[in-house]
């Protein structure tokens, strides 16, 4: 169907015709529907509209509420407002805004279906859908589970009703953390959170006790964290790893309780954090594999079961890749790269990306990770003698610093993306 | 058929595009070029390096053997930091010359 002859032939007398024709040349431009308006996909459709495609971002919410920094609203020194974003400057920049969640995707077809039944043609699609909870994974977790003891893994309402609970939890109340095996996002995500409602108890409710209860005995910055926590908050927080029966087996919502493999605890607010998997419109495009996530190749990003779909940021299995912010904005200017050549007929180069996590310990105790990664073995993989996290033993204005770092991070990644 | 026959016509229009916005608009092809073909990493940069305001180092101000300079720096361990030492190890002094000298070249281009 594509052959070469028809392919020249096409190719050289369309070409030629249309150099007289802008109008014509204007529709010509290749079609990227980009479906979820997070940190991965609101990147990447500004890039591909600045590499010269005609870019439609299907996103369901109106604003977007930033995950990152999160924690410091549950801390209670930061306003959900700081957290929330609109598409008005990319729609401005010519970026197609299509505020409806997308239903299903004909891979065949190359056609996005939307929620009010219109479809949408494509010539490359990106899927930028972040995690959905999986709430087939923890016994007794479900959606209604989540109203009780929530999980505020994706920021928004959840977050709130997480920061009304803590609020209203009585001095010497028991604050019970839930939290997953990899992968899931942010891998040091839940630490921080455990730091700064450490800090907010030790500072408001001294008398209240923190026990977090983890499916792992390894973790992210764990002796920059563990270090901190024993420094600071030794009388709150207790952290039960894995060996220590640290893995939750089920969730009673009736009665506040969360389940380990030695035992049960019952908490007076509790913070489930449940396995995930990719958004559902990844499985509906057909691009999840059996681990709920999506295999891609590491240099175009394009899925390896579906070809002309992209799976970019915490949806994409990345290798040794976190599903970080910072990530799923790095990959997303490499796939718009990547597509903009492929759709010239130009091979894209291996890309080198970055990723950098900071987190707070304390609101002016930054601690970061960095790594450098490229592709190797089919996935990302470190490249050698590069990243790392932050020293240990570090003096108090080296983590003050790296606090205005996390601070000024933020403020420069989401003008990038949003601004 | 269709189908097949519209992805053609997508992939030879791409350079006539360009070329179109060549005429029309030289800042905007000059922009899409170097995004294009921008060198392996570069693009991360700006993740954290940004316009002024904060204590993260502005880079649209230097020049690429400033830019340069500093991340070999880094990478050797001569120069000191809380995070850019663990990043520009990741780099051979070639990536870091291409960076240096796009990051360059595109600051140029939004002035
Ligand atoms: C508490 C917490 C703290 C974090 N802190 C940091 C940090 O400090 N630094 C960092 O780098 N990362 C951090 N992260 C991780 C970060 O939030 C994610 O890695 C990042 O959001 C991933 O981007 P994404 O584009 O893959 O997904 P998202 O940002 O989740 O975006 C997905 C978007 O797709 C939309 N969507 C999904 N399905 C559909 C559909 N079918 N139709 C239409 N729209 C759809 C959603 O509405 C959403 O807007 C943190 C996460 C948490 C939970």
């Amino acid at each position: 169907m594509t052959g070469p002859i028809t392919r020249r032939s096409a190719l050289g007398g369309l070409a030629a015709a249309t150099l007289f024709a802008p109008a014509v040349l204007a529709q010509a431009k290749p079609r990227v529907i980009v479906i979820g308006g997070g940190f991965g996909g609101a990147t990447c459709a500004r890039n591909l509209h600045r590499l010269g495609m005609a870019v439609t971002l299907i996103e369901e919410n109106a604003v977007y509420t930033s995950c990152p920094f999160s924690n410091l609203v549950l801390h209670g020194s930061r306003d959900i407002g700081a957290q929330q974003f609109t598409y008005e400057a990319i729609a401005r920049e010519g970026v197609e805004i299509v505020a409806m969640r997308a239903q299903g995707v004909d891979g065949d077809a190359r056609r996005v279906l939307l929620s009010d039944g219109r479809t949408l043609a494509y010539d490359r699609l990106v899927l930028s859908p972040g995690i959905d909870v999986n709430f087939d994974a923890l016994p007794g977790y479900d959606s209604a589970a989540a109203d009780i003891m929530p999980h505020a893994w994706k920021a928004g309402a959840q977050t709130l009703l997480l920061r009304r609970q803590l609020e209203a939890m009585p001095d010497g109340g028991v604050f019970v953390m839930s939290v997953p095996a990899n992968p899931y996002r942010c891998p040091p995500g839940p630490y921080e959170r455990a730091s700064l409602i450490a800090h907010y108890l030790k500072t408001q409710k001294p008398k209240s006790k923190l026990i977090m209860l983890d499916a792992k005995d390894v973790f992210s910055k764990q002796r920059l964290f563990l270090d901190a926590w024993k420094a600071l908050y030794s009388d709150i927080l207790e952290y039960v790893p894995l060996a220590s029966g640290g893995k939750t087996t089920e969730i009673d919502a009736k009665s506040m309780t969360v389940v380990t493999e030695f035992g049960r605890h019952k908490a007076d607010v509790a913070n489930v954090i449940p396995p995930q998997r990719a958004g559902a419109i990844a499985q509906a495009a057909g691009a999840l594999d059996r681990s709920g996530w999506c295999p891609i190749d590491p240099v175009t990003f394009e899925s390896k079961l579906r070809p002309n779909i992209h799976v970019i940021g915490d949806a994409a299995i990345a290798g040794a890749m976190p599903k970080s912010a910072f990530a799923a904005n790095a990959q997303a200017k490499a796939c718009a790269q990547a597509i903009a050549l492929l759709t010239s007929g130009k091979a894209p180069g291996e890309p080198k990306l970055i990723n950098t996590c900071y987190s707070l310990v304390a609101p002016d105790y930054g601690i970061s990770v960095a790594g450098v990664y490229q592709p190797g073995k089919g996935i990302f993989v470190d490249v050698q003698g590069a990243g790392g996290v932050s020293p240990i033993g570090a003096a108090p204005d080296v983590r003050a610093l790296e606090a205005q770092y996390a601070h000024d991070w933020f403020k420069i990644t989401t003008a990038e993306v949003f601004g | 058929m269709m189908r097949s026959r519209s992805r053609l016509v997508m992939q030879g229009f791409l350079p006539a595009c360009l070329l179109w916005f060549a005429l029309a608009s030289p800042a905007f092809a000059q922009g899409a070029g170097l995004l294009l073909n921008a060198p392996a990493g570069a693009t991360a940069c700006s993740g954290c390096h940004g316009a002024s305001g904060s204590a993260l180092p502005v880079l649209s101000t230097l020049t690429a053997a400033q830019i340069e300079d500093a991340m070999v720096a880094f990478s050797s361990g001569a120069r000191d930091a809380t995070l850019m030492n663990r990043i520009a190890k990741g780099f051979s002094a070639d990536e870091i010359r291409a960076i240096a000298q796009w990051i360059a070249a595109q600051s140029g281009a939004s002035k």
